[in-house]
């Protein structure tokens, strides 16, 4: 069955502010000069925007603060929160709201100052009150549990884990844009100081600062800007728990079921990928991704990133901004999935340009594993 | 005219939880109708069943999964045991740094401000953990 909403909007402005560490500024702020970019890039005046969706890591009511922020009056909004995920989401809200003809120009924004204002993940996630007694770090124990588990059920290894970071600096050296760059090896990863066993620090993403915004429209009026439009194809959600206590099987993700639901929406088969970004806060989200999107077998994640194959050069282009590991990754990291999505599609990605970017995957990650949203974007070739 | 589930001289489940620990006791739910049990406590049973009891939970169960969480003020782990009621849970192994994913252990209740269940390593090795069964 053809879905009634492939292909229906399109991103036709995207714009990041104070990727890495943007001292001086607000969380809002940031936000803010992301927005001016975006409209720039689209070539749009503020006024245009009638639609928000909005979530921040610091912001209770984000569409409420960021409308009163722009001082905007739009006839929609919409603040879902469900982690580092809630962009994927926004992407499928915006659609339908665009379609439902309920609004005409959507903003889906971020911003975060969480670098300068502490260095330290700021979550507004509420403590569990069964599992606070055991004094989880929040989130790296839950990742740490289920990365056990996968080495527990299918042998994998530290090294595994350490060559997605690897791979994931490798293309951060060719994005003049990514945080963290610089030679690193599979010995510096396992060396570096054990936070959470079997995960290190070099296991874990950055804390950086970041902003980013994006501007959909319906698909009729795409080509009424100045850049390539990036097509929406499709997306899905699954969430299935919000505790790591209440995961079903650590082994396998709600992914396993976002991800056929998007593959059906968008009418993609796997060989069509050309870009996968997936949602990298620990080492194992690529690996248990992977899997659960369906680009290995289940359990065969270690094996299939190990030298080099998700790296710059390898068989699967995997998070070629450098991802959350060694790109950016201010608290919630879902709307940078698209800016690089949109970024190798329309060809701008420099250096790191992938010679076919008509298809990408973005894959949200939020909580602890737990909600889980696959949304695809394409070029015009891809509709 | 609308149902209104009565609450008046109740207690829910959580606070019930917590008193029984407070008492030394290490309860959990069991649907008199389907016989499931339910762990966190919950006003209903994932069938939803509400018809909910409290049983003295068996003690028994099986490392799931478990990490050390290493800090500059001292190391400790926090683990995922499966109850042998099929249940799972997050707690701690006490008198171990870490043990084996596997490893069968016992609950002993900590007291404390805060009390708590904590398990044991025991001297017996699972044929072969519930919760991979239930995989296989």
């Amino acid at each position: 069955m053809t879905s009634s909403l492939r292909g229906k909007t399109a991103i036709v402005g995207m714009g990041t502010a104070g990727v890495g560490e943007a001292p001086g500024f607000s969380a809002m702020e940031l936000l803010g000069l992301s927005v001016r970019a975006a409209l720039d890039d689209a070539g749009m005046e503020l006024s245009d925007i009638d639609a928000v969706f909005a979530a921040t890591s610091s912001h209770a009511f984000a569409s409420m603060s960021v409308v009163e922020y722009l001082g905007l009056k739009p006839k929609y909004f919409d603040s879902t929160n469900i982690g580092g995920s809630s962009f994927e989401m926004h992407l499928l809200q915006a659609t339908l709201a665009l379609e439902a003809g309920l609004c005409d120009v959507a903003l889906i924004c971020y911003g975060s100052n969480q670098r300068t204002a502490g260095g330290r993940l700021v979550s507004m996630s509420e403590p569990q009150w069964h599992e606070t007694p055991y004094h989880p770090r929040h989130p790296i124990t839950a990742y740490a549990l289920a990365t056990s588990r996968h080495m527990h059920e299918y042998g994998t290894r530290r090294e595994d884990l350490a060559d997605v970071a690897v791979a994931a600096r490798g293309w951060a050296n060719l994005n003049p844009g990514a945080f963290a760059r610089g030679p690193l090896t599979r010995e510096d990863v396992l060396s570096r100081r054990m936070v959470s066993d079997p995960l290190t620090a070099g296991d874990c993403c950055l804390v950086t600062d970041g902003a980013a915004a994006c501007i959909l429209v319906r698909a009729d009026r795409a080509k009424d800007f100045p850049k390539p439009p990036v097509y929406f194809l499709g997306a899905a959600g699954a969430n299935w728990h919000r505790s790591i206590q209440a995961m079903p099987d650590l082994t396998v993700t709600a992914a396993s079921e976002s991800g056929p639901r998007a593959f059906e929406m968008a009418e993609v088969s796997h060989g069509d990928v050309d870009l996968v970004m997936v949602y990298d806060a620990f080492t194992i989200n690529t690996i248990l991704f992977l899997e659960d999107l369906g680009f290995c077998p289940k359990g065969e994640g270690g094996r299939f990133v190990r030298d080099g194959r998700i790296a710059p050069g390898g068989e699967l282009a995997v998070n070629t901004n450098g991802g959350g590991l060694s790109c950016v990754h201010p608290g919630m990291y879902g709307m940078f999935l698209i800016a690089e999505g949109v970024a190798q599609i329309r060809r701008e990605a420099g250096e790191r340009q992938l010679d076919r970017a008509d298809i990408a995957l973005l894959h949200g990650n939020g909580g602890t594993l737990s909600s889980q949203v696959t949304a695809f974007l394409g070029s015009e070739a891809a509709l | 005219m609308t149902k209104s589930a009565p609450t008046a001289g109740k207690t829910g489940p959580q606070q019930t939880f917590e008193a029984y620990l407070a008492e030394g006791r290490f309860m959990i739910q069991r649907s008199r109708a389907t016989g499931e049990h339910v762990f966190y406590p919950k006003v209903m049973a994932p069938s939803g069943a509400a018809d909910l009891e409290w049983v003295e939970a068996k003690g028994t169960g099986t490392v799931y999964a478990i990490t050390v969480n290493r800090k500059r003020e001292g190391s400790y782990n926090v683990a995922l045991v499966d109850l042998d009621e099929g249940v799972r849970m997050m707690t701690t192994i006490s008198g171990a740094e870490s043990v084996a994913i596997g490893t069968r252990v016992k609950a002993r209740i900590e007291t404390g401000e805060t009390p708590r269940v904590v398990f044991e390593p025991m001297n017996e090795t699972a044929p072969r953990a519930a919760n991979e069964e239930a995989h296989a």
